[in-house]
């Protein structure tokens, strides 16, 4: 990360990339920002001189009639086509270098895009997550997208390219952080109601911590047996929770709303409108609708002491 | 093609058409002048709409994590907004006025199918009524995005409203019309011409109209064919771009933007069009280079086909497809970029009179270059890959369509408005105008480019607090109500003018098509008589017989 860029304007921008391919892609931005940049000049430039100097005075005769000049015709028909040759160049060269053709190889990383929300598997260790991507600093992630409705669209601006998440198809991208760190994503295809709720954040990790956090998410919760815990764990297998959700060692197994297993680990609620603490997610319980208007997940109607209770036990899932 | 214009023995042989007075007139005209007007009326109705929805959208977007609007209703309005403005505004805007000056710039009586004329404009009005009439339906207006991507746009996804429905409907009926639009320019263009006004010689506005009439026919029949397709995948259960039950939702994609790229050339070429007459008028000089402009028409016209998949870098079409669609792309900046040096040469070593008009002309170049730039951008396959779908974009087209088509229609306007109704725009409000809108435009829509730049995607309803995007947002929706306040303006301009506007006069400009060469507003049979066409500036040569241009051609042997 360029210590120049670090909380300013263009921090989480594709020009403050964290990675050797989001790398290739801001050194091509930079090098057409500079051509565009010298093209407008002599176009402004040539466009200010001529409305100055040639501004006409009231009662002046008609300038010289000309009608063209076929050689300067030909010199601004080549030097465009000069510089476009020059840029075709280097953007096919850019493409592969930014994301090179996967080959068909296994997968790191599996993600798939619901409305409204991001579902994570790591086919290789087992672990699923949602919204919030964990991967180890340094280590080349091959990601393969999918969607189980409408396109979505992965984008986080500093690490890769952005790619579709398409129903009926594979797409697949590398992710890769040079440095440890939060990097910042959302959704960049409009998918429906809450398309601005669909925020990713990828967070890169020394390889060892990487590590721990997969075997952390990996541990199947105890079954709690006393105290509001139990009841709050009794409540949600009783409760229609169990039809949409996941928690290991529970009878909730569906996968239609994000797994829960390991909910208090994550940061952020309703794929990042709201930072996860027991009052909100009281809140979201409560009503997800008053929290994020349109959200799949129905208002369950809950009372007041239902609520503490499931907020006590989700709390645990660490 | 026949060189041999037909149009004087067209002129004599027409039995007079019969002149309706009053509300009546409005209703039945089949007169191509009145149709004309009718479309300056309609869109300019629909620009107040789509503005007000526009505004809607700013003030939501105005602070971050804002509750003006719900998801629901911000959805509804900007996909509202986008296809009023497309298809209600800038499109039939500059039908509306090809529909007007074609035959008059061509020294004919009327269209070639006056009554197909009258048809195409009802369709359009039948159809952007039943686009709004879903607001209150069931469920509301569509809020699926103008480009209505499915599988969000099918059923199991859109259950809930008919909007979508109306969607397609509504663009169907008005499509079928526009196409009967450019099939009555195209063959009023080629068979209608005054003797003497060979292809040659056709103001660079017909020329453009022209090769956006092929435009439109091509491009128009795609979208018509595809919404068929998706009302019969949502009404009779059809499965074309359903994944879930074996079809493509990467198809629509597809026959969306075979028809989306063209669309967006059929909205730029007629204001490429209005700006070769008005830069030439105010310059005091021919055009300069009218071969090469002509000619990189029809070159951004053909290429317009073959450059659709640009808007799906991201769909994973693999790098061979990609880099394709890029480069085919990149090539369009090469006759576009031949036009903007000709214009500017066209300046060059004139007498620049800063008409209203030229005022707009001029900020026409300078953002639409900006536009084009950007739009070079997302030919450059890996820049697309970070910059689609973000504000980067909504920047880009905005520059392109508002910054140029709209800026170039309303030099148009303050040109023709004139001939139109006999009376003077108001130089003094259209100043006003034009630096407020100036001024508006570049504040509402500038900062965008960054705001994109540094993650903030479109079609988002509200955003998080993340550092300077509410403050960025916040500039925008203040550029936004500058941007309203001119266009009040520009409207009070109208009504205010019609009542106590300058009398025009014939040739108010001293400029040199024939258009000009008739009384303003010219009568229902438009001409009593022509001035001899030689030349590409029949009335130039009419008033400098001594510097006539085809004594100069001849002088010179070219």
């Amino acid at each position: 990360m360029s210590p120049l860029l670090s909380g300013s304007l263009f921090h989480s921008s594709p020009f403050n990339p964290s990675s050797p391919h989001a790398q290739v892609i801001s050194d091509l931005f930079i090098l057409v920002l500079y051509i565009s940049a010298v093209i407008f000049l002599v176009v402004f430039g040539s466009l200010l001189y001529a409305i100055l100097r040639y501004r006409g005075k009231p009662g002046q005769p008609d300038p010289a009639q000309e009608f063209g000049n076929a050689k300067i015709e030909i010199v601004w028909t080549a030097l465009p086509f000069l510089i476009v040759v020059f840029l075709c160049v280097f953007t096919v060269k850019t493409m592969y270098s930014a994301d090179p053709p996967a080959k068909g190889g296994d997968p790191d990383l599996v993600i798939i895009g619901h409305q409204w929300w991001w579902e994570a598997r790591y086919p290789k260790s087992g672990v699923v997550t949602a919204n919030e991507i964990h991967i180890p600093v340094g280590k080349n992630f091959l990601v393969r997208l999918e969607s189980a409705d409408v396109i979505h669209d992965f984008w986080v601006p500093q690490l890769s390219r952005k790619m579709d998440a398409v129903p009926g198809q594979v797409n697949y991208i590398w992710l890769q952080a040079s440095e440890a760190g939060t990097y910042l994503g959302a959704c960049s295809e409009y998918c429906g109601a809450q398309h601005a709720w669909m925020r990713i954040r990828v967070i890169a990790q020394p390889e060892a911590e990487f590590e721990k956090w997969q075997q952390e998410q990996l541990k199947v919760p105890s079954k709690p047996t006393t105290g509001e815990v139990a009841l709050g764990a009794e409540l949600f297998e009783r409760l229609t929770c169990v039809n949409c959700h996941t928690i290991s060692g529970t009878i909730a197994e569906a996968n239609v709303g994000p797994d829960l297993t390991h909910l208090a680990s994550r940061q952020t609620l309703g794929a990042g409108i709201l930072e996860n603490t027991p009052s909100n997610l009281a809140r979201w319980l409560a009503n997800p609708h008053a929290v994020k208007p349109g959200v799949l997940m129905p208002n369950m109607k809950l009372t007041e002491s239902e609520i503490n209770l499931l907020v006590a036990y989700l709390g645990t899932l660490k | 093609m026949s060189e041999t214009p037909i149009a004087s023995e067209t002129v004599d042989s027409v039995s007079k058409v019969e002149e309706y007075k009053g509300l009546y007139s409005w209703v039945a005209s089949v007169d191509h002048k009145q149709i004309g007007i009718l479309y300056l009326i309609f869109t300019i109705i629909f620009l107040l709409l789509g503005g007000i929805e526009a505004l809607l959208l700013r003030i939501q977007l105005a602070q971050p994590t804002s509750t003006f609007l719900s998801p629901q209703a911000y959805n509804q309005l900007f996909t509202m907004h986008g296809t009023t403005m497309i298809f209600l505004v800038v499109m039939p805007m500059l039908i509306g006025l090809a529909t007007y000056l074609v035959p008059l710039m061509i020294g004919a009586r009327d269209m070639a199918f006056p009554r197909l004329n009258a048809l195409s404009f009802w369709l359009l009005v039948f159809g952007g009524l039943l686009l709004y009439y879903s607001f209150i339906t069931q469920g509301g207006a569509p809020n699926v995005g103008w480009f209505s991507y499915a599988p969000l746009s099918e059923k199991p996804f859109s259950l809930w409203t008919g909007g979508v429905d109306y969607w397609a409907l509504g663009l169907l009926v008005a499509g079928i019309g526009t196409v009967s639009s450019g099939v009555n320019l195209i063959t009023t263009i080629f068979a209608l011409r005054a003797e003497g006004l060979t292809i040659r010689r056709l103001p660079l506005f017909v020329w453009m109209v022209l090769v956006n009439s092929f435009l439109i026919i091509l491009a128009l029949s795609i979208l018509n064919a595809s919404l068929v397709m998706l009302l019969a995948d949502r009404l009779l259960g059809a499965h074309y771009f359903r994944p879930a039950t074996g079809g493509s939702a990467i198809l629509w994609q597809h026959l969306f933007w075979a028809f989306g790229h063209p669309e967006v050339y059929i909205m730029v070429l007629p204001a490429f069009g209005i700006l070769s007459e008005v830069i030439p008028v105010f310059s005091r000089k021919p055009i300069f280079g009218y071969e090469f402009v002509a000619g990189s028409t029809v070159a951004i016209g053909l290429l317009s086909f073959g450059v659709w998949a640009h808007h799906m870098f991201t769909v994973g079409l693999g790098h061979i497809l990609d880099s394709f669609f890029g480069i085919a792309s990149m090539l369009i900046a090469i006759p576009t970029g031949v036009k903007i040096f000709n214009w500017i040469a066209t300046m060059w070593g004139g007498s620049i009179r800063f008409t209203t008009a030229m005022l707009f002309a001029v900020a026409f170049l300078v953002q639409f270059t900006v536009g084009g730039l950007s739009g070079v951008h997302f030919a450059v396959v890996p820049i697309d890959w970070q910059t689609t779908d973000t504000y980067y974009v909504v920047a880009h087209f905005h520059y392109v369509l508002f910054g140029g088509t709209f800026f170039g229609i309303m030099a148009g306007i303050y040109y023709w408005f004139p001939k139109i109704t006999g009376r003077m725009l108001s130089e003094g409000l259209g100043k006003i105008h034009f630096w407020t809108m100036l001024i508006g435009f570049n504040l509402t829509f500038f900062v965008q480019h960054i705001l994109g730049l540094i993650g903030m995607p479109r079609r988002v309803y509200t955003y998080p607090d993340l550092p300077h995007w509410g403050m960025l947002n916040l500039v925008s929706t203040i550029g936004a109500f500058i941007l309203a306040l001119s266009v009040l303006v520009f409207v009070w301009n109208i009504i205010a003018s019609l009542r106590n506007g300058k009398p025009a006069g014939d040739n108010p400009w001293d400029a040199w098509t024939l258009e000009w060469a008739t009384t303003s507003p010219p009568p229902v049979h438009n001409f009593d008589r022509l001035p001899p066409i030689r030349g590409r500036r029949p009335l130039w040569d009419f008033t400098h017989p001594d510097k006539a241009d085809w004594k100069v051609h001849e002088k010179n042997g070219t």
